[in-house]
């Protein structure tokens, strides 16, 4: 049965413009990813626009492809750069540029390309056996469940990420703040008496601003920086002795990797860090490991493209994002009038196999293109900045007046660009806004329609096993927050002031 | 007293330096190897890698030439040669040039036009050996 549905979706997939469109998808999604502070959440917010006038299903393909070629190009950048192009690929620039200063670019560069390829195509496999079946169980659930499901996303999210818990949640209230904004439940909440913000605030106008703005205003602010360093690399290639130090690591990699990616606590922060240190204390070369090991590039960056197919699983099955990108992914579909969540198969057989069968050509795609080209992404770096972010500002202003076509969202824009970049200045991750700006309202009509069909009894939200376990696993996840933070401050370790940004 | 070499880690600063040593042998003086860059490119293939820069510096000095290196991000390169020009008192700035394509010369500035136009003393241009033509 799903094979038959699959095929059908290679026929939406090989249609030439789909084609086209994946095509266009993959090389943005590495172009992207290659650039630092650009990723693929901002590259597919900024190109919402297209929405109005693409087919649903070529719009979804080639958002997909960038969310896919972003994990590519991130890789590229660590290497030869030593500053990761992606959150995802920090864990790689650890080996990887070791291995490129000792010479062995090329190689690397080979390991993470395939080791992508290999852990994408598996990843996308196990996200076609596994998403229907999930879908089908979750589409049985009641809102008490859904209410709890998206309250443990809300929470792993802001808890599981990230360096500074406080900073989190600090970013996740600001998100379900914003989110409040309107007057949806028949008051106006949040309002100010100003009517345009009675509609609420488009959550377009908050990515757009968060992601692009906030990173411009940043840039702007650091404009001028001594150029990094970058190694030189010809056509990536392996022999013989590396294959065989890869391919294991690879699938354990895609092993750590999905999983992690499709649990809502997803990102391939986690994953990626447990590769490597699970292939550190495997190798049979651990004396390499801090010089340049290959296995510590083959591990990660197989991690980090499994996690990015695990988290399509709970944003087709459930309708829930757990990564930036997918947070936007979602926004594009919700343009659409398509309500992702477990009847999304059902009602839109064409869009989910269309998209899911072109992430196998996105793969294969990505294999082909960046193989060869490496050393041509690799010029990608040498753009000016200001070129860079200029054409980004202009594109999220034109996005951002699109959606409404009213002056006041460019205020708005303007509004929230600088609120990105307050939390760059100070450290606070993107990624719960964000989630919570989405999840906020859905959030509070999951709890309203449990409380409606209960007649107010607010007893109802434990009253369903699966909210009853959702609950169980976030107390778990509470305790042990509280442990590790007693712990630690026992140990009179306060942690390091890390701050890191996490660009999406 | 002194020459400016304004050097880039390619062939036409390379040609750059070369003169430059050679006339700072001849006129005895000392010789400042200017590398700047507008530091807005996460990567610059104009500046030169640390390394390299030493490397550079022990060859000259071991030639026994007396030497200097300012390294720099500014916002204006041509600025940047001429400042140092300035400050060293230089008597002769060398700069390397190049062909540009029309395009090319549309888009950007040329560096070593706004020396040889803005600078206060005699400026050497130079081709690298191979790039007549």
């Amino acid at each position: 049965m799903d094979l038959n549905l699959l095929l059908d979706g290679f026929q939406t997939a090989l249609t030439p413009t789909n084609l086209l469109f994946a095509v266009l998808g993959v090389m943005l999604g590495t172009a992207v990813g290659v650039l630092p502070g650009i990723g693929p959440a901002m590259t597919v917010a900024l190109l919402l626009p297209v929405t109005y006038n693409v087919e649903p299903s070529s719009a979804i393909i080639m958002f997909a492809g960038i969310y896919y070629g972003g994990m590519y190009g991130g890789s590229t950048t660590s290497i030869l750069l030593n500053t990761p192009g992606e959150s995802s690929s920090v864990v790689t620039a650890i080996e990887g540029n070791k291995m490129a200063k000792a010479g062995r670019a090329a190689q690397a560069l080979a390991t993470a390309a395939i080791g992508s390829f290999v852990a994408g195509t598996i990843g996308t496999i196990l996200l076609v056996l596994l998403a229907p079946s999930v879908a089908d169980v979750v589409v049985k659930l009641g809102a008490p469940s859904y209410f709890a499901i998206m309250l443990l996303a809300l929470f792993a999210v802001t808890a599981v990420l990230g360096t500074s818990k406080l900073r989190g949640f600090i970013a996740l209230f600001l998100g379900l703040t914003i989110g409040l904004i309107g007057t949806s439940t028949g008051k106006a909440r949040l309002t100010f008496g100003e009517p345009l913000l009675a509609d609420g605030i488009d959550i377009v106008v908050v990515a757009v601003a968060i992601f692009a703005i906030g990173e411009a205003l940043w840039v702007a602010a650091h404009l001028r920086r001594k150029p990094l360093e970058i190694i030189p690399v010809g056509r990536p290639w392996m022999d013989r002795q590396d294959w065989g130090r890869s391919w294991k690591p690879w699938l354990r990699g895609t092993a750590l990797g999905f999983p992690f990616g499709a649990l809502p606590a997803g990102g391939a922060e986690v994953p990626t860090f447990l590769s490597y240190i699970t292939e550190r204390k495997l190798s049979k070369h651990p004396e390499e490991f801090g010089k340049g090991a290959i296995e510590g590039v083959a591990g990660p960056e197989a991690a980090n493209n499994a996690s990015a197919a695990g988290t399509l699983v709970p944003l087709l099955a459930i309708g829930l994002p757990t990564t930036a990108t997918a947070a936007v992914i979602l926004l594009a579909m919700q343009s659409y009038g398509i309500q992702p969540g477990p009847q999304l198969m059902d009602n839109e057989p064409e869009l989910v196999w269309g998209l899911l069968a072109s992430l196998f050509v996105a793969n294969t795609l990505l294999l082909v293109l960046n193989l060869p080209l490496a050393p041509v992404w690799a010029r990608l770096l040498q753009t000016p900045r200001p070129y860079l972010y200029a054409g980004i500002l202009f594109f999220a202003s034109l996005g951002a007046y699109s959606v409404n076509f009213q002056a006041f969202d460019l205020a708005l824009l303007l509004a929230f660009g600088l609120l990105g970049l307050a939390m760059r200045r100070f450290g606070l991750p993107v990624l719960p806004l964000i989630i919570g700006v989405i999840l906020g309202p859905r959030l509070e009509a999951q709890l309203t329609e449990a409380l409606a069909i209960s007649g107010g009894k607010i007893s109802t939200l434990w009253g369903e096993p699966v909210a009853v376990v959702v609950y169980v696993v976030i107390a778990v996840l509470i305790v042990g927050l509280f442990v590790n933070f007693v712990r630690n401050a026992r140990q009179g370790a306060a942690t390091a002031e890390n701050k890191e940004r996490i660009d999406a | 007293m002194s020459i400016v070499v304004a050097y880039s880690p390619d062939v036409f600063g390379r040609a750059a330096l070369d003169h430059g040593v050679a006339e700072a042998e001849l006129r005895r003086t000392r010789l400042v190897v200017v590398n700047a860059t507008r530091g807005d490119s996460l990567v610059d293939s104009h500046y030169a890698h640390e390394d390299e820069m030493q490397q550079v510096l022990a060859q000259l000095e071991s030639a026994g030439v007396e030497v200097k290196v300012r390294r720099d991000v500014v916002p204006d390169i041509a600025e940047a040669v001429l400042d140092v020009a300035r400050e060293e008192g230089a008597t002769l700035v060398v700069v390397g040039v190049r062909h540009r394509t029309p395009v090319g010369k549309m888009l950007l500035g040329s560096v070593a036009q706004r020396v040889i136009l803005d600078a206060g003393c005699p400026v050497l241009a130079v081709k690298p050996a191979a790039a007549h033509g």
